[in-house]
Formats: structure tokens, sequence, C-alpha cells
């Protein structure tokens, strides 16, 4: 009698356990299952296709590991997808064009971005609000349309020729599109809002007494800039470069639509080796390089600083 | 005079951002099919363009697709959330945060270059998706919103006081109660943001849909795109004053509820 309740006690104890732990790790598992299959799986792929030869054969890419006559596994590791990239001009070429591109345009930001979010830390408590939403509305109208706008203003038969066509002031349209300088400020307009935000929120942390101290003690506003509000609005600066470096380099849409046949990015030779050359192995061995000189030790840096930044707090 | 100076430099940069799309709106009132001259004012181009079936059907495909990969983002992403805010260490959570937010910093060409090839693995193996429709799309789009929407809900999560979560705990509500009851109103707004930024993105994307849509499914980015290869094109003026329109009055409309709610 007394073994029979002991034992009742351990399964429903076990049974209350068990119930516990299911619905528990449910709820971890739905959307564990989700990035497993629809994330980390995907790059598992991409970097095995990235080892695979191209062949013409529907998947275009021969499989890596091979069962052959039921006792012998093969495998093949082909490098040869890697090797093309750093000895071919073209891929070459494309990378430094992106890497050119995401600087002068994240450097354009900052230099239109830091006198904005300046100017809105600054201003009063209750337009503040106002002005910011209005650095972020742009933002929810569509990437294309943005886009779209400076395909308007910038053709040959666009809204800026036609000005100055109309004054006289040229007499055949400026090539003002389908340049790297294009592409350039395609990219500045689309991401602007990632560089003004972060800043703002470092410079609105700024103690402006500190500034009233260095004009007190005889600096001029330029030493006043230089020697406080740019250390201090630092993480800012990091955090809104990176925001806006790093999806720059992999654009494809704006280089696509207002850089031209000669911008070719690295976004555009993924995209052309993929749906042009139908050569995946190609496509996926750009894709991995992408990520593993650019992207990762972009992302890991700014990682480690906000860290860094917290700890101090 | 100092204060003038950053109002200036204000005025500068609002005109830089909006500027471009003022000229878009004016000119889609446009009868003439050039920017370089103002015939007269006329709504010929959201005409043709409301009469078109080939955007018509994209743009109910389109929204058919952003308003289902929202809701299961939504629900997905909140979950992810409470899992990252509220459970203790398990073992694979660095895992699991990273993979959850790797996503943002994605390439959008590698994104749909690595889902397409997972789609065609998967129809190798199991026959499915056999056509590469919209749900491909729908699944694609999922994937790239639930970070952003984790990550609104757990900094919400995050700033939310837990007294309350632990006095109705202690007070023998279960777990499932406390968070409808009590977490799920506190984190509403973060939950509609989210919804709404999804709802935005997955309208935005024509990356990754391209790589991913069979040939039977077509989603207006991926029209527009297309039309946008060919230069200006009025109706595509007119299509972007609508949706500049309706995606305005949306955030307005959220943002001054959310506002509300605060005070």
């Amino acid at each position: 009698m007394e073994m029979y309740r002991t034992e009742e006690k351990v399964i429903s104890w076990l049974a209350e356990k068990a119930k516990k732990i299911s619905g528990r790790n449910l709820l971890i598992a739905a959307p564990f299952i989700w990035i497993c299959l629809f994330f980390i799986c995907p790059c598992l792929i991409l970097i095995k296709i990235s080892f695979s030869e191209s062949v013409i054969a529907s998947p275009p890419y021969t499989s890596i590991i091979d069962w052959i006559s039921g006792y012998m596994l093969q495998i093949r590791i082909t490098l040869g997808n890697y090797m093309v990239l750093f000895t071919d001009e073209m891929y070459i070429r494309g990378f430094i064009t992106s890497v050119l591109i995401a600087g002068t345009s994240t450097a354009c930001c900052l230099i239109i971005g830091f006198p904005m979010a300046h100017a809105i830390a600054r201003s009063s408590e209750k337009i503040r609000s106002i002005l910011l939403m209005l650095v972020v509305l742009p933002f929810w109208t569509s990437f294309l349309i943005r886009v779209y706008a400076w395909i308007m203003l910038l053709s040959p038969c666009g809204f800026i020729n036609s000005l100055l066509m109309k004054f006289h002031l040229i007499d055949a349209p400026l090539q003002l599109m389908n340049n790297s300088f294009a592409a350039c400020i395609g990219i500045i307009y689309a991401y602007l809002p990632f560089m003004i935000f972060p800043l703002y929120s470092a410079i609105e942390k700024i103690d402006y007494s500190l500034i009233e101290a260095a004009y007190d003690l005889g600096g001029s506003p330029i030493t006043a800039f230089f020697s406080i509000i740019v250390p201090l609005s630092a993480p800012g600066l990091y955090a809104g470069s990176a925001l806006v470096f790093v999806p720059a380099i992999g654009e494809f849409v704006i280089p696509e639509l207002l850089g031209g046949a000669q911008t070719l990015t690295i976004g555009r030779l993924v995209w052309n080796e993929f749906f042009g050359n139908m050569s995946w192995p190609t496509a996926a061995s750009l894709s991995i390089v992408l990520l593993i000189f650019v992207v990762f030790p972009i992302v890991f840096t700014q990682k480690r600083r906000e860290i860094k930044l917290l700890s101090k707090d | 005079m100092r204060f003038k100076w950053s109002n200036f430099i204000l005025f500068l940069g609002y005109l830089f951002l909006y500027f471009p799309l003022i000229c878009i709106v004016i000119f889609s009132f446009n009868e003439s099919r050039f920017v370089a001259s103002w015939t007269r004012f006329s709504l010929k181009w959201y005409r043709e363009l409301l009469s078109d079936p080939i955007i018509l059907r994209a743009t109910y495909t389109s929204l058919k697709v952003a308003s289902l990969s929202a809701t299961v983002s939504v629900i997905l992403g909140t979950m992810a959330a409470i899992i990252i805010t509220r459970f203790p260490r398990f073992s694979g959570k660095t895992i699991f945060v990273g993979a959850i937010a790797a996503p943002l910093v994605m390439p959008e060409v590698i994104m749909g270059l690595s889902l397409l090839m997972l789609f065609v693995g998967m129809e190798k193996i199991f026959g499915w998706p056999s056509e590469n429709g919209t749900t491909t799309i729908t699944i694609a789009h999922i994937t790239l919103t639930l970070s952003y929407v984790t990550m609104l809900v757990q900094a919400r999560l995050h700033d939310l006081d837990r007294t309350l979560e632990e006095a109705a705990l202690d007070l023998g509500a279960s777990p499932l109660k406390v968070f409808f009851v009590i977490t799920l109103p506190m984190i509403s707004p973060a939950i509609i943001l989210g919804w709404l930024l999804a709802f935005a993105l997955s309208l935005d994307d024509v990356v990754i849909a391209s790589f991913v849509a069979g040939p039977g499914a077509t989603t207006l980015p991926m029209i527009v795109f297309s039309s946008l290869r060919f230069g200006i094109s009025p109706e595509i003026n007119a299509l972007a004053t609508i949706l500049m329109t309706v995606l305005s009055i949306g955030v307005i409309i959220s943002a001054v509820l959310i506002y509300k709610k605060k005070i």
C-alpha cells in the first residue's frame, strides 16, 4: 500500500514535470526550428555549394559527397570557385568598387547626418519628436520609390537636366546617372536615417555645460567641437557608420538601377552569376567571401564595442 | 545667430530628404509623359494604373504575402523575444540569439540566394515546395522580418516592470494566463509596430522575392523594379504617390496611438 502510494506520487510528479518542460520546450522550439530550417540550413547549403563544381544540369552543381557502388564514400571539394575570385580581375574590381562606393556613401552620410543630428538634438523638446519622425517617414515609403525618385531627378530626360536645358544653361543633357556618383547618392538617400538616429541619441546625451566650460576657458568653437562633441558622440558615430556601410556593401538594387553597366558591385556580381551565368557555385563562393571578409569583421567589432560600452556604464 | 545656422542645416537636410518625393507626387498629376514640361493637371496615370490587371494582381499577391508573413513573424518574434528576455540560460541560447539577429546584417542578395538553394534542395528531397509560388516568398519574408520584430518586442520586454508579472505568478496565475492578461497588453504597442514594420518590409522587398518566387508569383515590387530598368514611367509616379499616402497615414496613425498610450 505504502509503496503504491509513493509510486503514484513519483509518477504524478514526473507527469507534472514533463508537462512543464514540454510547454517550455515547445515555446523555445517554434522560433528555434524556424531559424534553424530557414536561416542556418540555407547558410550551410550555401557553404556546401560554394565547394562544388558548376555543371549544366538541374540543379547546376555537382554533389560533393558521393556514395559510389555501395561501399565507397567519395568527398570532392572544389576550391576552384574561390581561386577564381582571387585571380579574376572582374571580381577583384567588384570588391574594390563595392568598398569604395560604400565607404564614400558612409562618409557623405556622416557629413550630412552629423550636423542634422546635432541640430535636432539641440532643438527644443517640443519639436524634437516631430523632427525625428520626419527623418524616419521617408524610410517607411517604399525603398524602390526612393531609388526611383533619383532616377526621375538624374536621368538624361529627368528633372535636373530638363530644368537646366530650359534655362539654356546646357545644350546637351549631362550624364548624371549610370555612374558611381549616382549610386552613391542613392545609397546616401536610402540610408541617411540609419546614420542620423544613432548620432542623435549619442549627441543628445552630451552635457552642454561642458561646452560652455570650454568657451569660458577660452576654447574656440572648433576646439570645443573636436575635443568634446566628437569624442563624446563616438559611439553613435561608429554605430551609424556600421549601419550604413554594412547594407551598402551588399546593395544590389541601387547600383543596378542608378549605377549603370560599369558600377559592378559584389551584390550585382552575385545576381549576374546566378541569373545570368547560372553559375550557382560562383555566386555562393562570392557570397561567402563577402560575408567572411567584410560583413563579419564589421559586425563583430561593432558588437565588441557595444559590449565594452555597456560594461562601462 | 547660432540658432538660425542650425535651422538652415535642418532646412537643407529635410529638403534633401523630401524634395525627390515631392517631385514624384507633383509629376504623378502631370498629363505629359515627360518631366520636362508641365502640360496640365490630370488623373490619367492613376486611371491607367488602376485599370492595369497585371499591377492589380501583383498588388493583391503582395498584400497577401505581406499580411501573412507579418502575422506569423509577429507570433514567432514575440515567442523569440520572450525566450531571450525571460528564460534562463539554456544550451544553445547564444547561438539562438545570434541566429535571430543575423538576418539584420545579412545582405539581401545572399539571403535570397541561400533560401532559393534550400528550396531547390527541399524540392529534390521532399517534393515540396514544388511550384515555388507565394509560399516560398512568405517563408523568406518571415525569416527576414522575424529579426526586426524580435528586436522591437525584446526591447519593450526588457524595459517592462517585472513586478506585475511576478505578483500575478505569486497569486497563482499560470504562466500562460500571466502572459495573456498582463504581459501581452503591455507589449502590444511594440507588437503593433512590429507588425507594421514587418508588413512594410515585406511590401518593400524585391531582391529576396526575385530569387525565391516561381514563374507564377509576381509581387508588386518585382513589377516596379522591372519597369524602372527602362527609366521613368508616369504610372510608377501614380503608384508611388498612392503607396506613400497609405504608408504615411498608417505610420502617423500608429505614432499618434502609441504617443497617446504613453501619456
